[in-house]
């Protein structure tokens, strides 16, 4: 197999080096908006969503993939925004809470958080909301206990769960 | 996160070109990226520092397609949850899609991949603290599991260097089912047994698998199980979701007139890699299901466990595990 051309100096120092990959290009949609952006390839993808675009509905919680309060959509999949990075996303399609309401209606998710009161701190609802939206298209069977199982990657450290478990199975009965 | 290069790759040729070229040229070690839940993870705790990053999510390695013998080839980035679903994995290796739905959230599931689960790091707390001292992190600096804490961490397979168990539920599975894993390196490609393809600690725990720097698992490919063959998947844990295994067994068993004929077994959270003894499974084909043929072969897998300060009560819970997967793999429909 023959290599690749050279792009990194052979040899350069770090400094060099470094300068040279500091900032990466990346095509972005979020919501629908698609955004032209110049990132350090280190940016995670809650960080970009949180600092360059100003996008604050996703939280950081843990930062290590472990708490789901960073739940977003990746064309259409609900991941941890936390432990992907902004510069391998060029041309995907990202859903924040900010872009779960159309035409000024919540999202029956939303609207189900709201009636069954699914929180206390709010902390983790931007991240329980993200993952229970795409439960709705998810292989999840029908009992609490199962929702339970699919809900465990968001943790709720109030303890909100059996209403957040209620406005979950509400969603289901009527959804979008 | 300290600095790296990140390069995309379009398909294999050029990650395994990027990854060789880094290697030699540039003496930095490279990381191919594929969901990046274990290496961004790790990344973030400084435990890995790789000069190079090679984005390898748009090669085209993430199909699961039948093969000409009758086994299935998965590709190295089809995602957990997507493998877990797929209707053939479901109904003809369900083993692998109750192990791979047993492990993490959905949301990893949905980003971890076939081939970096077979790369997943040890949970033990040593390792992924770089203030302490750790083997297989920084070869010769000690083991401080070892007479610390070590409630989750291996009783078979350990060293004097290192205690870290193998935590993935998928490579429990896999071995269970005799799968073939498909290396591409710059020098050509070649397939690896699963029984070959995880080391033992020994005194080099920095080494876990068989591949070479800049090598790139490709595909993964399950045999074809003969007709009547059931698999079950089994694991114990502290909580009912979303937590690594105490003790796990994959039990694969092909039964004919009520007896087993051939049965392959492995155990999860209690080895240093997925655990498996042939001659255990020995003892469970040619007879009828028993509690005492059970019994035995449990014995005979955990023959050589040797517990360490806080992890005893691993052997009993990893023997009663077995039984019980056993157990529910040969109870008639």
């Amino acid at each position: 197999m023959s290599r690749p051309p050279l792009d990194t100096p052979v040899g350069a120092p770090p400094a060099q080096q470094t300068a040279m990959f500091l900032s990466m290009k990346v095509d972005l949609v979020v919501n629908g908006v698609r955004h032209e952006l110049r990132l350090d390839p280190r940016t995670t993808l809650l960080d970009c969503l949180r600092e360059h675009l100003g996008l604050a509905g996703t939280k950081k919680g843990c930062d290590h993939g472990q708490c789901g309060a960073c739940t977003v959509h990746l064309d259409g999949r609900r991941v941890n925004a936390c432990l992907v990075l902004a510069a391998t996303l060029d041309g995907r399609e990202v859903t924040t809470v900010e872009g779960l309401a159309r035409d000024g209606q919540l999202h029956p998710v939303q609207a189900a958080f709201l009636e069954q009161d699914a929180y206390q701190c709010g902390y983790c609802t931007a991240g329980q909301i993200m993952s229970a939206a795409a439960l709705l298209s998810e292989p999840c069977g029908e009992s609490d206990a199962e929702v339970k199982e699919c809900m465990s990657g968001n943790i709720c450290r109030c303890g909100a769960y059996k209403n957040i478990v209620a406005a979950v199975q509400q969603a289901r009965r009527r959804p979008a | 996160m300290e600095m790296f290069q990140l390069r995309r790759a379009d398909d294999v040729a050029q990650a395994v070109n990027a990854a060789a070229y880094a290697e030699d040229r540039q003496g930095a070690p490279v990381r191919f990226l594929a969901g990046g839940t274990t290496l961004i993870d790790l990344m973030k705790l400084d435990v890995e520092r790789p000069g190079m990053v090679v984005d390898i999510n748009r090669l085209p390695l993430d199909r699961i397609e039948p093969t000409p013998e009758g086994g299935v080839r998965i590709g190295a980035t089809v995602r957990n949850a997507d493998l877990a679903h797929d209707p053939v994995i479901r109904e003809r290796y369900p083993v692998l899609s109750q192990a791979l739905l047993s492990g993490a959230s959905a949301q990893l599931r949905n980003m971890a991949t076939t081939g970096g689960n077979l790369l997943q790091r040890t949970r033990c707390v040593y390792f992924r603290d770089v203030a302490m001292p750790c083997n297989k992190r920084e070869p010769g600096s000690g083991c401080p599991a070892i007479g610390g804490y070590n409630r989750n961490l291996a009783v078979l397979g350990t060293s004097d260097a290192c205690i870290a168990s193998n935590p993935s539920d998928m490579n429990v599975a896999l071995m269970a089912l005799g799968a073939a894993i498909e290396i591409q390196g710059a020098d050509g490609a070649r397939t690896v047994g699963i029984d070959d393809f995880f080391l033992l600690p020994g005194d080099t725990p920095q080494r876990e698998t068989v591949l070479a720097p800049g090598e790139l698992i490709t595909h993964v490919t399950l045999p074809p199980l003969p007709a009547g063959t059931r698999s079950h998947y089994l694991k114990l844990r502290d909580r009912a979701s979303y937590e690594f295994a105490l003790a796990s067994a994959a039990v694969v068993v092909t039964m004919a007139n009520g007896s087993i004929k051939t049965a392959r077994v492995a155990m999860g959270g209690i080895g240093t890699r997925p655990w498996r003894v042939p001659s255990a499974e020995l003892l469970l084909a040619g007879g009828a299901p028993s509690a005492a043929v059970f019994e035995a072969a449990a014995r005979e897998l955990l023959r050589d466990a040797r517990p360490q300060s806080e992890n005893a009560f691993k052997i009993e819970l990893a023997r009663r595990c077995l039984v019980h997967a056993l157990n529910t793999v040969t109870a008639a429909d």
